[in-house]
């Protein structure tokens, strides 16, 4: 899941973006209204985390105009003035939710997930294809009876093909959700990944695209 | 005396005293004179009297002296003529004879008018009046002490009513003033039963006369110390939501330490904490360098010290930062210039200054430091070669919390509100404006 956080405290932005990605988000983040500005222009982003003081204007301001625009992007407001005149003014503004600083990683998690749940008209947070059911909650899949674990890693890479089956996902899209930040990325981790979720969940479940990426078989096909 | 009952009590007391004191005295002169002068004509007619009778009534002089104790007997009841008495003697210096209850000695020595004698160890005023040709001399006295006595008797009759009034008159005045000063009560106890929350005005209307300049003066406080305290919340409500941030960062940051699959998520969480411990602190040091520039001591901090070597400590305490940066420091600064008793505001502020520039200033150029004395006043000058404050923001950046738009995140948002702070209490000012050539400087001007 694709999730823009923007946030201009340096060490708590790293921790956002570093945070989600462990709980099996792809999270990219900006520090001002500028750059929040270009990157929902530009990405196909599932939700925002908002920050509400930016060095370059109000959070609000850019919500109010995101809105404007037409725009329906689950927006999740992180603020530390959290009254209930602020919650207020925030949700009036066009925030799906609110969460005051500070806050636990596991929250801003489940209340992300509902949010693009919600956003999704889904119910619970399975994604569904081909038989397998994949929770985005314990990062775990089931098929029957069966429970499938999956690394962090390989989650990430199934649940991004999972949330648009059918389109086609590049090796440097992938890569690009699966390391936002950390070490220099070994140019064949996505096909490490890819071959041990072929060998979880049949060959034919992910079918590679020569020249473009990766996409899901199509249903009742694998 | 610290009641004003109690002090209003003992003036009207002792005023009332001292008049009533005076008129006591005043009447006590003037009945003594008038005593005297009605005694003094008593004794010359009775002398007159006798000697008349003795003259042209034919009477003896033995008769004339008893028709004396008659007409003393007469006015029987009086008992002021009852220390009338009366002596004749004959011109050689016989008693011819007296009245009775008339004392064993000559009245007087005096050949003829009034003279005070004293006669067997008591005062006497006698009137002598002498008759050559029947060769005889009427003497009539009474006492002195009669006289005082009467007097006396007089002015205590006087006095008497008055020490009877006197507690009366206290106790009066002890409730009108206790009345009259009703009003200071209802004050106090509208005073009294306030929560400290409630600084509100006191009704001025209802309020005598007198007491509504206090009431005004107790209103103004009262907004004054409302203004400072909305100040302190607001401050307190902003600052509190800044500290949010970072321990929100660290929260966060310590939740990954917790949860990081390997070493390296680990160790670099760890590190970023490290930041936001070291970036907290920064904050809270900021904030409490606001407070202390807000609130300084009211004495002055101490002995005079040379400013140019106050800006050189801070250059040096600044040194590591500015090698860290990649940023000179030149501290251009000539001693004995300009002293200030300030010295811990002072650093403060070109602390921040200094901090400031350092952090605007990009890697390589240098930042220069002055001390100078200009008309008026010394100043402190602080450029950078960093991109400025942009217009806009201006006016704003020495607002507290406030940000511009290029800040780095580290800031605490107070450096500058902090130096300005430092100026006004140092009776002086921050002006920023572009430096020429690109950057930004600062001048803090003060008072020589």
């Amino acid at each position: 899941m694709r999730i823009l956080i923007v946030e201009d405290d340096a060490v708590l932005g790293d921790g956002l973006s570093v945070g989600l990605r462990l709980s099996g988000f792809s999270p990219e983040l900006v520090d001002s209204c500028a750059d929040a500005r270009h990157a929902i222009g530009m990405e196909g982003f599932e939700a925002v985390v908002l920050d509400l003081m930016l060095p370059d204007g109000s959070g609000l301001e850019l919500l109010r105009e995101l809105r404007q625009r037409g725009s329906d992007m689950p927006v999740l407001m992180l603020t530390a003035r959290d009254g209930l005149d602020d919650r207020v003014t925030g949700l009036d503004a066009g925030a799906d939710d609110y969460l005051g600083k500070p806050f636990e990683l596991p929250e801003l998690s489940a209340r992300l997930r509902a949010l693009t749940r919600r956003a999704q008209g889904r119910a619970e947070n399975l994604l569904h294809w081909n038989g397998l059911a994949l929770d985005t909650a314990k990062m775990s899949g089931q098929r029957g009876a069966e429970e499938i674990a999956f690394s962090r890693r390989e989650f990430t890479v199934l649940a991004a093909l999972m949330e648009r089956p059918g389109s086609i996902l590049s090796k440097a899209a992938l890569e690009e959700r699966l390391y936002g930040w950390q070490e220099d990325v070994e140019s064949n981790t996505v096909e490490v990944h890819v071959h041990h979720l072929r060998a979880k969940l049949g060959s034919g479940f992910i079918q590679t695209v020569r020249g473009a990426g990766y996409r899901l078989a199509p249903e009742g096909a694998a | 005396m610290s009641s004003i009952r109690g002090r209003l009590l003992a003036i009207l007391l002792l005023a009332t005293g001292v008049i009533w004191l005076s008129a006591a005295l005043w009447t006590q002169i003037s009945t003594r004179a008038q005593v005297i002068q009605v005694l003094d004509r008593r004794l010359e007619e009775s002398a007159r009297m006798v000697a008349s009778l003795i003259r042209e009534g034919g009477l003896s002089v033995d008769q004339a002296a008893r028709a004396a104790r008659m007409e003393r007997a007469d006015a029987d009841g009086f008992h002021l003529l009852h220390q009338l008495s009366c002596q004749i003697w004959g011109l050689d210096g016989t008693l011819i004879s007296e009245s009775a209850g008339a004392p064993e000695g000559r009245l007087s020595e005096a050949g003829g008018g009034f003279s005070e004698n004293e006669v067997d160890g008591e005062l006497w005023r006698v009137f002598t009046l002498a008759d050559p040709e029947l060769d005889f001399r009427v003497m009539v006295g009474d006492a002195q002490a009669m006289r005082d006595q009467l007097v006396r008797n007089v002015t205590l009759g006087q006095l008497a009513p008055t020490a009877l009034m006197l507690p009366l008159l206290a106790a009066l005045i002890w409730l009108t003033v206790g009345r009259g000063l009703r009003p200071l009560d209802r004050l106090g106890a509208a005073l009294s039963n306030r929560p400290a929350s409630d600084l509100g005005p006191l009704e001025e209307a209802p309020a005598p006369r007198e007491l509504r300049p206090m009431i005004a003066a107790l209103n103004g406080l009262l907004r004054r110390v409302d203004a400072a305290r909305e100040r302190e919340r607001s401050f307190t409500a902003f600052a509190a939501h800044e500290l949010k941030t970072p321990l929100a960062g660290l929260q966060t940051q310590a939740e990954i330490a917790r949860m990081a699959p390997d070493t390296a998520t680990r160790t670099r969480a760890l590190v970023q904490i490290e930041q936001g411990v070291k970036r907290t602190d920064r904050m809270v040091k900021q904030l409490l360098a606001m407070t202390a520039v807000e609130h300084p001591p009211n004495a002055a901090s101490g002995a005079p010290q040379d400013g140019a070597a106050l800006l050189q400590a801070v250059a040096d305490d600044l040194a590591p930062l500015a090698g860290r940066l990649g940023v000179g420091l030149q501290v251009s600064a000539t001693p004995g210039l300009w002293s200030t008793a300030e010295a811990t505001l002072l650093q403060t502020a070109l602390r921040n200054l200094v901090e400031n520039a350092l952090h605007a200033s990009p890697q390589g150029e240098t930042v220069s430091a002055t001390l100078s004395l200009e008309g008026a006043g010394a100043v402190f000058e602080i450029s950078d070669r960093g991109p400025g404050i942009s217009e806009a923001e201006r006016p704003h950046v020495t607002e507290r919390f406030f940000r511009g738009a290029g800040a780095t995140t580290s800031g605490s948002g107070l450096g500058l509100a902090i130096v300005a702070t430092s100026a006004a209490r140092l009776g002086g000012a921050l002006e920023l404006s572009p430096r020429e050539g690109g950057g930004e400087c600062a001048r803090l001007i003060l008072p020589r």
